[in-house]
């Protein structure tokens, strides 16, 4: 293809050979380690404060190492893992209901259409069940079952019921529960905190990832920062989009300037859609609401099996619906996984049977459950968000069915990493959402959080020693020319932002990029839309750079400036993703090619050309493509089929 | 609807501050309260006015990032609701609406309605927490909790650290996002060997980082957008007591 340059296949993900049980104990045993006594010795910069990088640094503190921790936020209890609602999966067979390591592995895999790895995945399943255990510990307040065990519900893409949940809140007290142990850690002098500041660059010495060039937010003075290793636990990059289930502030500058300097960036495309967000209501709008997937579990999915029916929908009869999630796929039903109920939505309203002011939404009905559970006990379980849907749209969803629509919410593309969780460029480690590792090319729900922590909390502690046995590095000093260079690089960049001067505001330019995406590079891509999408891309980009305005200096907090920053980067990104997904002509998981699907319009995948991670190499040209093919040893690759 | 804003602008910490009036124009209920000030600071920049600085980022009410005082009351007229989940539809046309930053001891202004929450961070680092390095902790079924105080707990948990309470104070006090921490980890078997250590740390942290007393005014839990009760600052005094007769040694 004319957009992009072929280059050497990766062969070295650094994953143990040997029967898949014991390759995570075999890669820990031959991991060389460091002394108690030197780990005080070495420093490691940890940015992000999320489930991963939240419970990394704690974790790496405990167990002595120099940490310096980054985010963007007034506090590290802020970072997004905040908002996740739903649940995390452990393999922990509480319900005797069939579960084991090797089926969440399996289910994993299969969730991810064949389009991950193993080895990683194998190892996620065998950490899951310790998680439980640590945060259970830590005081999180999981629900329970009224003999004062923990109570579990089933998530879309599995037939058992291994998730554990603390109402619509999982997410938060999951994070607050890694906040509170990195808080004990800055306040026993073990973690030096860094809020409100930003990463803008990596620096790169004699090929180590040695530091950071960080701004601070507040008074805007821009620094290097030094250290043994760096860590990226940044997240993932859905407000490329604009409108996402993501936070205003997430955004992809922190991994970019990495693949900047060499670290490649895998499967860029596969973004997760969200089958079950607060549909849109306006151009105002400024992100999207996520409904948790659990109301899969109580609600039921319908449209009118009319075109255009408008009528109020408790009006509409039973036989003049059609609740097409169960009649399409039986056996899975309302719980089908993410990326199937989204496009089954976007089917539907296709044909014009969507409903609400946009007819771009769906119901998702409750009046069954409510019937048969009664109120209260719906109440109990999803009452949070009942009330934040009402707060949104004004309307009682006890009463009306709610409307939802599908809305961008996870990437599961992010920095290539080898099984040590490592970069290409030695040093980088990144966690959690920022990687790519785990969840091939569609997450399962409730699969985000024990990730996250898994790598924060039990993977990365043990791999990163092994690099770090090979320190301390020789000391930088603010002065050396790499330093310097870096540092010049983020100074010159915002005072070209600030010196356009122009006529159009950053949001502005947000917006038309997220529009650009969502209609080309969305649920459903073609190569002739993704061709267009460069184009357009390419002359935002430029008009961008001639047009941004930002009132106010960098000498202080400026929210223009580093907003503009971060378009300017979700720029670059968003023309990778375009091309990513236009070399992969096949669809599978999240990646939807109109191109590839089967008879019954299900994603095609091409196993024979196309069972690979795709890794990017940035070029100032071209990306340069980089193969690592996926073998599949243990889960046999079929048609992924929920009916 | 078409709306008069009056808002604190402040340059930084240094600044005095003012009040500064800004008409807007063709604001839709269904907007979010931030999403009209996006619309006002679009229209500032067009202007080539600084825009309105404010902190948000969720914009679903559990980031616990936004936080302004509308027409005097902590997160806007309605109960329950952080300012990013408050909705226009809550405000007739025509009216005039005030805008302003948490005024707390605690809480020095930033920048216009940004402030420091810093000490919120101190509070928790100062005990907040159960000491479970990684890797040490027993099997989860190994303690099993009532579900009344698993019940209990997490709605102590639910707190977003937004600081509400402490803008609605009249004496800045921190004292029901301390008491939210103290009652969830004192509920639940796992946090009772430092039941009473962690009390003394989180109050004496609270009173260094300059938060005022709490005199039982009881404004906080009205304000509190996850409803956090006031009876859980009643169980911190008790702890307290409990903790500074028996447990340390002092007095």
């Amino acid at each position: 293809m004319d957009l992009y340059t072929e280059g050497n296949p990766v062969t070295d993900t650094r994953a143990p050979d040997g029967p898949i049980e014991g390759r995570w104990d075999s890669r820990r045993f031959n991991a060389k380690l460091v002394n108690p006594a030197n780990r005080r010795k070495l420093t490691v910069i940890v940015v992000g404060t999320g489930l991963a990088g939240g419970s990394a640094a704690a974790t790496l503190a405990e167990q002595g190492y120099r940490v310096r921790s980054y985010c963007y936020q007034d506090s590290p209890r802020r970072a997004h893992s905040i908002a996740a609602q739903g649940g995390i999966n452990a393999a922990k067979n509480y319900r005797n209901d069939g579960d084991s390591v090797h089926r969440l592995f399996y289910d994993t895999v299969k969730g991810g259409d064949f389009r991950s790895r193993e080895s990683n995945v194998h190892r996620l399943a065998e950490v899951s069940v310790n998680i439980i255990d640590q945060c259970v510990a830590q005081g999180v307040p999981f629900a329970r079952e009224y003999g004062g065990l923990l109570d579990t519900r089933s998530f879309g893409g599995a037939q058992v019921q291994r998730t554990f949940y603390a109402r619509g809140q999982t997410g938060q007290q999951l994070l607050l529960g890694a906040y509170q142990a990195l808080e004990r850690q800055v306040g026993l002098g073990n973690v030096e905190m860094n809020t409100r500041h930003e990463m803008l660059e990596l620096i790169v010495i004699d090929g180590r990832a040695r530091g950071i060039v960080v701004r601070d937010l507040v008074t805007g003075e821009i620094t290097t920062e030094f250290a043994d290793a760096v860590v990226l636990a940044s997240g993932g990059y859905g407000n490329v989009f604009y409108l996402s289930t993501n936070a205003k502030g997430c955004n992809v500058t922190a991994t970019w300037r990495a693949h900047r300097q060499g670290a490649y960036f895998a499967n860029p495309c596969y973004t997760q859609i969200h089958p079950t967000c607060i549909p849109v209501s306006g151009d105002h709008q400024s992100k999207l609401t996520l409904m948790s997937e659990s109301l899969r579990n109580d609600g039921r999915v319908w449209v009118p099996k009319a075109e255009g029916d408008d009528r109020d929908p408790r009006e509409i009869p039973e036989d003049e619906r059609d609740y097409y999630l169960e009649r399409i796929y039986p056996s899975f039903g309302n719980l089908v996984p993410r990326d199937i109920a989204s496009r089954a939505a976007k089917n539907v309203c296709d044909e014009g049977r969507g409903v609400g002011p946009t007819r771009l939404g769906v119901y998702l009905d409750f009046a069954d459950a409510i019937q048969r559970l009664g109120r209260k006990s719906i109440e109990a379980k999803y009452g949070n968000l009942f009330e934040m849907y009402e707060r949104i749209t004004g309307e009682d969803p006890y009463e009306v069915p709610m409307r939802i629509y599908p809305a961008v919410h996870y990437t599961m593309g992010g920095l290539w990493v080898d099984y040590d969780l490592q970069a290409t460029i030695p040093g980088l480690f990144v966690i959690g959402e920022a990687n790519f590792s785990d969840h091939g090319a569609n997450r399962l729900g409730a699969s985000a959080l024990m990730q996250g922590l898994a790598d924060g909390y039990f993977v990365l502690p043990n791999t990163i020693a092994n690099y770090l046995a090979a320190g301390p590095f020789e000391t930088v000093e603010p002065s050396h020319p790499a330093a310097v260079e870096a540092r010049r690089t983020v100074e010159d960049r915002i005072h070209r932002l600030l010196s356009v001067d122009g006529d159009r505001t950053v949001d502005s330019f947000h917006r038309e990029l997220g529009q650009i995406m969502w209609e080309h590079c969305g649920m459903e891509r073609s190569a002739a839309g993704l061709r267009k999408a460069v184009d357009e891309i390419r002359a935002l980009r430029e008009e961008f750079w001639q047009r941004v305005r930002i009132v106010g200096d960098a000498d202080g907090l400026n929210q223009s400036l580093e907003k503009a920053g971060r378009v300017a980067d979700f720029f670059e990104l968003a023309e990778l993703m375009c091309i990513d997904a236009l070399h992969r002509e096949e669809s599978c998981g999240g990646h939807f090619r109109a191109e590839h699907q089967s008879p019954d319009g299900e994603a095609q995948r091409d196993d024979e050309r196309f069972a690979y991670v795709a890794a990017w190499e940035y070029g100032t040209e071209q990306p340069v493509l980089h193969k690592e093919d996926l073998k599949f040893e243990y889960v046999h690759p079929t048609q992924r089929s929920y009916k | 609807m078409n709306l008069t804003l009056r808002i604190w602008r402040q340059t930084g910490p240094e600044d005095k501050g003012r009040m500064v009036t800004y008409p807007v124009e063709d604001i839709s209920p269904d907007m979010s309260f931030l999403e009209m000030l996006d619309v006002l600071n679009e229209r500032l920049t067009l202007a080539g006015e600084e825009p309105v600085a404010f902190d948000h980022d969720c914009r679903e009410g559990i980031c616990g990032m936004c936080g302004m005082m509308i027409n005097g009351n902590a997160h806007g007229p309605q109960r329950g609701t952080t300012a990013c989940q408050l909705h226009m539809r809550q405000f007739t046309d025509g009216e005039t609406i005030d805008i302003e930053p948490w005024r707390a001891r605690a809480f020095p202004v930033v920048k216009d309605l940004v402030v420091n929450r810093n000490a919120f961070d101190e509070i928790i680092a100062g005990g907040g927490f159960v000491t479970a390095p990684t890797g040490s902790a027993p099997e989860a079924h190994a303690a099993p909790v009532a579900k009344a105080d698993a019940d209990a707990a997490f709605e102590s948990a639910a707190c977003i650290g937004c600081g509400a309470c402490v803008a609605a104070c009249p004496n800045g006090s921190g004292m029901l996002f301390t008491a939210a921490k103290v009652t969830q980890l004192s509920l639940l078997p796992q946090g009772q060997p430092e039941r009473y250590t962690r009390v003394i740390g989180m109050v004496d942290s609270h009173d260094d980082a300059g938060f005022g007393g709490c005199t039982n005014a009881g404004e906080c839990t009205v304000v509190c957008p996850k409803g956090i009760p006031l009876h859980t600052i009643g169980r911190l005094n008790r702890d307290y007591l409990a903790a500074t007769a028996k447990h340390t040694g002092r007095s």
